[in-house]
């Protein structure tokens, strides 16, 4: 046994302190719940993270690649990404008059290098033919005399030079001329030469685009790199990544805004209705089903041609008015089911005891208990939005050129989708990202939000 | 049950009322003319086609005309095609969108139910990853381009074979039915894909199915009585719905396999401003889809025992 | 109980559960695609009562001598004197024939008409007796008179009425002054016809081949009851086809006309027309699947159809596009040096080479094609027309000129109105991006579905307009009267009387030296006077079947043409 020891501090009095029962876990609000449910799952926050990435891409990206999405590079059109982009300087086009300076050989051959810009072809005429047609391949003629595109056809057996000026690009071409006898059948005469055509660039392009400047010492056959375009060009030349950046602020701001707007006007007149109860509610929710009962794709594309497109607008504005008109009902159903469940709740009672006014009821109760639903629909709502701008681009009621979106560069896209598969695969890859992120997130916003609607998974 | 019925009826007969004034409001406010042509008219020939269609007269006597017509079921004439009627021009072609409709609707319902089972089987094997990659896609490319690259698929695997596996386009047989109703079923297919999934994981171990279990129930009739049966109640509730997005969606799958049906017919229509051919096809489908919510409303009163239809 | 075990144990228990559940699953499935199939059996047949059923399976089949195609569009209609689009144009060219025609070297040669004579004021032309309707009633002058009554009937409210003004009366009666009586048509006798014509007309006789002037015969025309060529039942044939199956939207069917006079000509059996599509994807496809014998190939498709090793065919179709200013007094356009200036930065090769893409569509140098006839060659080497070289330069000196005397110190966007086909939208953004380049001229781009384009065109609602003119007939005054002060499709109201006294002389004058040379007057005037911004004559590239031969393309009547097709059969 150890003696005690008392030292005076003991017996001083205790100081009078109400013991509360003490919370093993901090008081959590609904939304603070909801976020760490979320945070809990790793689809839903994977997709929070890209909608975020997709929105940096959308008002961030134009900062840091600033070309103009509307500028046609008509020397680089449909080119994939990576393409090689060494040019030669070359002066302006001057029409030919058949003549060469080369070293004359016999048969078919070149007037003078082959160039992006033109290539000369002369053959020797051959007495009684009456005229020739001439031909281009990408590929050998080979036995089956696939001679390829058929681009000209001279009336005369004296007229014997082309000028091929169409849509040249760099890389190796098969030219191939054809005799045409008196009645107008192939005749026996066909030669073919290979041409390998070198990209050139003309001055006056390439002070206009800013590659060289007036003072630069450069002369004719000096090699200059073209513009950059990382993911390559569209049927006009402009910029890929430039135009799905541009493209992503009209798809978006669509995706985004449509459901926001509609799903704020449902939410004011299903609160209302709910609110308000009684024969009022009846009159206005018959009005929800009539306009739910409209045919949404084929009033859209009504309200498309009824609202019209001005010049110079890209019609963005009359589609999200259409999808207002068409998409509110839905909302104001869910949000007026919502009220009049909250509004058999015991503590609306209560706090009507207690002297609250309607405008505090709605504000402090009703609104913000109905709030993870309409967010949840607000979310599922974004690729639908998406998905119907795509369908009405496909269908040629999209936004107005010269205004890229993702749903008319797919359209655009899939025409070529064989040849230039790059401007189909990124506006359709960038739509399904978007499309799979929402609806995830949408998922774990359910899950996270709504204890009723929690899915298993 | 018969009151009930009648009183939808009634709804339904003022709901198509609605969109018909909708529609003729929509129409009458469109900027153009249905008569204007690539070749200018003298005022005379003008005049005579306007009296044809009935444009001379102040518009609510045209509305008037319009809802007597209607009444007696009668839609006009085509504006671009002279000489046809626009009832002629839906009995034509709704069909086909009908055919391709339904088979989409069963092709989404019977394969949502089937992989939806199938992924909860075997949940987070393989065939559960692989369906639910398949899935993904179906939700999230968009419907055209699904349409593209399957046309162009069945290109290269005829060419494969070096025969005629399956038509390009085209609409006739039954083999023409079969890529156009599945690409069409593919996005209800994933999505009551997915459904399903939930729906038979949240059940897997509900307590009568535990219940059963210990009483040793065969599993087959486990699965069937007690899994499948419960689990397919919200993707039946979700059909409804769908009906009416895989009808009207048809215009794409139509557009890509060339395919004479209404949802093509009527995106025409809307270019060439045929204004009794968009008022008759809006008003048909608006009509349609309202009676089949009703009809799926009662028979689903029929089925679930817990809805009571008052 | 050990925990661990008990795990296992239900495990275990779990995956023989999923196994015959699994199993159990598979029968639905097998159940269910039983189930479809036999849904689907159900619905084909249900279709096949509509009589939707598409027809052949094969691009050329040699046995049945038929070929299968496809058409752009359904017809709206098959009635000759309402037809205005080119597809209904190509298939009432198989089906019906004129009192003349083109062979298959697009001259014109004997139709109905065995012979005829066009003396300048009055034409005549003498039937053939063998020419049947395909009921085997012969075909009688009744039935020209009859038919070209109807087209010029304001009731009938043909579009295309104005084609038969060169006959006499014609545009008072369309306008409502004079009875349908008073038309300058009369029937001598059953094969003899006579046209009094209103003023001296030299192309009358290549308008005997136009479709709007094709006969119809009255006791069927009024049986139909206002139904005449809404169904294959409901029209009578004269030409190389008839046609044996029409599905609206679907497909249609054209078999040999046996009671046609020419038919030993006609060398097809069957053309099948099963699908109705202009999608350029869905065409290739199509083809490349061996399903049809002839397609057009878009610039999209053309590097596909090098590595198919197709052999491929380019024709002019004949038409011209361009930019119509409006030249209301309220429009900047109305300025000339604005206008001159635009001319002088623009381009149309860069267009054509680097834009459009296909080979065959050539720069536009003048509202006259090449292809036009002149007086012993073709025009346009007849009459040059005067060059138009860009001069960027010059073009800026203009510009300031414009802004100088329109009062202004920058141009304001200028609406340019375009359509909503993919074409228009290309050429639309390339003309934006080059005006603003060359010039610094903002352009609005103003698209519209068909309807709504045409009522702006014609309220003038634009400073610019995407338009393109097609030949109606084989002769320049189908260009030529285009921008006459009177003429309805002049959109712009361009208005000029030395331009309009130039019309009237081709219109009226017999002679073609002189007519020529007023139309090599019209030519000047619309360069020099920048009337229009000139674009390009259009042309297609296509493919055909290898075992098909024969395919006849025109620029103005029923193009492509079938009727002197045949196929040859390639041995394997």
């Amino acid at each position: 046994m150890t003696e005690a020891t008392f030292d005076p501090k003991d017996f001083e009095p205790i100081v009078h302190t109400r013991q509360v029962q003490s919370i093993s876990r901090p008081s959590l609000s609904y939304w603070q719940d909801a976020w760490i449910r979320l945070k809990a799952n790793t689809r839903a926050l994977v997709s929070l993270y890209i909608v975020i990435g997709l929105m940096a891409f959308t008002i961030l990206g134009p900062i840091v690649w600033s070309i103009d999405p509307s500028l046609q590079d008509l020397d680089q059109i449909s080119i994939p990404p990576g393409a090689d982009r060494e040019a030669t300087l070359v002066q302006s086009y001057i029409p030919w008059d058949g003549t060469t300076l080369l070293e004359v050989s016999p048969g078919l051959r070149l007037a003078e290098p082959a160039t992006t810009q033109s290539v000369r072809l002369l053959w020797d005429p051959i007495d009684g033919l009456s005229g020739y047609r001439i031909f281009r391949n990408l590929f050998p003629v080979g036995p089956e005399r696939a001679l390829g595109l058929p681009l000209a056809e001279n009336f005369s057996s004296r007229d014997v030079a082309f000028e091929d000026r169409l849509d040249l690009r760099p890389g190796r071409y098969y030219y191939s001329v054809l005799g045409v006898n008196e009645s107008g059948d192939e005749s026996g005469y066909l030669e073919t030469l290979v041409v390998n055509v070198a990209r050139v660039i003309t001055f006056d392009e390439a002070l206009s685009r800013g590659l060289i400047d007036e003072t630069a010492d450069l002369k004719e056959g000096d090699t200059l790199t073209l513009g950059l375009h990382p993911l390559g060009t569209d049927y006009l030349g402009r910029d890929l990544l430039a135009r799905l950046m541009s493209g992503a602020r009209v798809s978006l701001f669509i995706g985004i805004c449509a459901p926001f707007l509609f799903v704020a006007f449902g939410v004011i007149y299903g609160s209302a209705a709910g609110f308000v109860g009684g024969r009022f509610d009846q009159g206005m929710m018959r009005f929800a089903d009539f306009v739910v009962a409209l045919p949404f794709l084929l009033f859209m594309i009504l309200f498309k041609i009824v609202f019209g497109i001005g010049p110079g607008e890209s019609g963005i504005a009359p589609m999200l008015l259409a999808m207002v008109i068409l998409l509110w009902p839905a909302t104001a159903r869910l949000v007026r089911g919502q009220i009049l469940q909250i509004r058999q709740e015991a503590y609306i009672s209560a706090s009507q005891l207690l002297g609250a006014k309607t405008n505090y009821l709605v504000l402090r109760h009703m609104i913000p208990n109905t709030m993870g639903v309409i967010l949840v629909t607000l979310t599922f709502a974004v690729p639908s939005a998406i998905f119907t701008e795509a369908f009405l681009s496909f269908i040629g009621m999209g936004v107005a050129p010269p205004t890229p979106s993702w749903g008319s560069m797919c359209n655009e896209g899939i025409k070529t989708m064989l040849t230039h598969p790059h401007e189909l695969i990124f506006p359709a890859l960038l739509i399904s990202i978007t499309v799979l992120a929402f609806n995830l997130l949408g998922d774990g916003l359910r899950d996270a939000l709504d204890a009723r609607m929690r899915s298993t998974e | 049950m018969l009151r009930y019925s009648l009183k939808r009826l009634v709804q339904g007969v003022i709901t198509v009322w609605f969109i018909a004034t909708a529609t003729f409001i929509a129409m009458h406010s469109v900027p153009g003319n249905p008569l204007a042509n690539e070749k200018a008219v003298t005022a005379e020939i003008r005049a005579n086609l306007e009296a044809k269609y009935g444009l001379d007269k102040p518009p609510f006597e045209q509305y008037l005309i319009y809802m007597g017509n209607l009444a007696r079921g009668d839609f006009g004439i085509s504006f671009t095609q002279q000489n046809r009627e626009v009832n002629d021009i839906i009995r034509e072609h709704f069909p086909v969108s009908a055919t391709l409709g339904i088979l989409a609707i069963v092709f989404a319902g019977l394969g949502g139910v089937l992989w939806g089972a199938l992924t909860a089987l075997y949940r987070n094997r393989l065939p559960d990853i692989v369906i639910m990659f398949l899935v993904i896609l179906g939700i999230s490319v968009p419907s055209f381009v699904v349409a593209a690259i399957s046309q162009l698929s069945i290109v290269n695997l005829n060419a494969l074979f070096d025969m005629s596996l399956l038509p390009v386009a085209g609409w006739g047989t039954i083999w023409h039915m079969l890529v156009p109703s599945l690409v069409l079923g593919l996005g209800t297919m994933a999505y009551l894909t997915r459904l399903m999934r939930s729906s038979m994981l949240e059940i897997v171990n509900a307590d009568f199915v535990r219940t059963a279990k210990s009483k040793g129930l065969p599993a087959t009739r486990i699965f069937t009585n007690h899994q499948l049966r419960n689990a397919i109640l919200p993707v039946i509730t979700v059909l409804g719905p769908s009906i009416a997005a895989i009808t009207t969606g048809g215009f794409v799958v139509e557009f890509v396999f060339a395919i004479p049906g209404l949802g093509r017919y009527f995106v025409q229509a809307v270019q060439q401003l045929d204004y009794t051919v968009i008022m008759g096809t809006t008003v048909f489908y608006g009509a349609f889809l309202v009676f089949m919510v009703i009809v799926v409303d009662l028979l689903y009163g029929l089925v679930d025992p817990r809805v009571r239809l008052e | 109980m050990n925990p661990v075990t008990d795990t296992s144990g239900t495990a275990v228990a779990q995956d023989s559960f999923s196994k015959s559940a699994g199993r159990q699953l598979l029968i639905y499935a097998l159940m269910s695609i039983a189930g479809v199939g036999l849904l689907m059996v159900a619905l084909s047949w249900a279709s096949s009562l509509t009589g939707a059923s598409a027809g052949s399976q094969v691009a050329v089949d040699p046995k049945l001598n038929m070929i299968t195609l496809t058409l752009a569009e359904e017809p709206p209609q098959l009635n000759s004197t309402l037809q205005t689009d080119t597809v209904s144009g190509m298939v009432i060219g198989h089906l019906m024939e004129g009192l003349l025609r083109y062979d298959h070297n697009n001259d014109l040669a004997p139709g109905v008409a065995r012979r005829w004579e066009n003396t300048g004021t009055t034409a005549t032309f003498w039937l053939r007796k063998d020419a049947l309707w395909s009921d085997g009633v012969p075909v009688t002058a009744h039935d020209f008179v009859f038919a070209w009554r109807t087209v010029v009937d304001p009731a009938n409210a043909s579009e295309y009425a104005f084609i038969l003004f060169p006959v006499q009366n014609a545009e008072e009666i369309n306008n409502g002054d004079m009875p349908l009586e008073a038309l300058g048509v009369t029937a001598i006798d059953d094969y003899t016809l006579k046209v009094q014509l209103a003023r001296p007309t030299a192309y009358f006789d290549k308008l005997m081949a136009f479709s709007t002037y094709y006969p119809i015969r009255e006791d069927f025309y009024n049986q139909t009851n206002g139904r005449y060529g809404a169904d294959a039942d409901e029209l009578l044939y004269n030409g190389p086809f008839v046609l044996s199956r029409w599905v609206h939207g679907a497909n249609l069917r054209m078999e040999k006309n046996l009671n046609y006079w020419d038919a030993d000509r006609i060398r097809l059996d069957v053309i099948e027309f099963p699908y109705i599509t202009s999608d350029q994807n869905a065409l290739v496809n199509l083809f490349t699947d061996k399903k049809i014998a002839y397609t057009t190939l878009g610039a999209e498709s053309l590097e596909t159809a090098l590595e198919k090793r197709w052999h491929l065919n380019r024709f002019m179709d004949g038409s011209v596009f361009y930019i119509e200013f409006n030249f209301r007094s309220h429009r900047l356009t109305h300025n000339y040096h604005l206008r001159k200036a635009m001319q002088l930065a623009i381009d149309p090769a860069e267009l054509v080479y680097k834009v459009t893409k296909i080979p065959g569509y050539l720069p536009a140098e003048s509202i006259f094609p090449v292809w036009l006839r002149g007086v012993d060659n073709f025009f346009r080497e007849e009459y040059p027309a005067p060059k138009v070289t860009v001069d960027i330069e010059a073009a800026k000196r203009h510009l300031a000129i414009a802004k100088r005397e329109l009062g202004i110190t920058e141009i304001p966007p200028l609406v340019l109105l375009t359509g909503d086909n993919p074409i228009s939208n290309i050429q639309s953004e390339y003309y934006q991006g080059a005006f603003k380049k060359h010039l610094g001229i903002d352009i609005k781009i103003d698209k519209q579905i068909f309807k709504q384009r045409l009522a702006k065109m014609t309220s003038g609602e634009f400073d610019m307009v995407l338009a393109g003119w097609g030949p109606d007939y084989d002769d320049p005054l189908t260009f030529g009267d285009l921008f006459a002060s009177w003429n309805l499709n002049n959109r712009g109201r361009y208005n000029n009387p030395e331009l309009d006294r130039q019309v009237h002389i081709a219109q009226t004058e017999i002679d073609p030296r002189t007519r020529m040379e007023a139309f090599a007057e019209i030519q000047r005037i619309i360069i020099e006077d920048v009337v229009v911004l000139l674009s390009y004559e259009r042309g297609v590239v296509y493919v055909t079947d290898p075992r098909l031969k024969g395919v006849v393309r025109r620029q103005a009547g029923a193009d492509p043409d079938f009727t002197n097709a045949y196929i040859v059969d390639i041995a394997n």
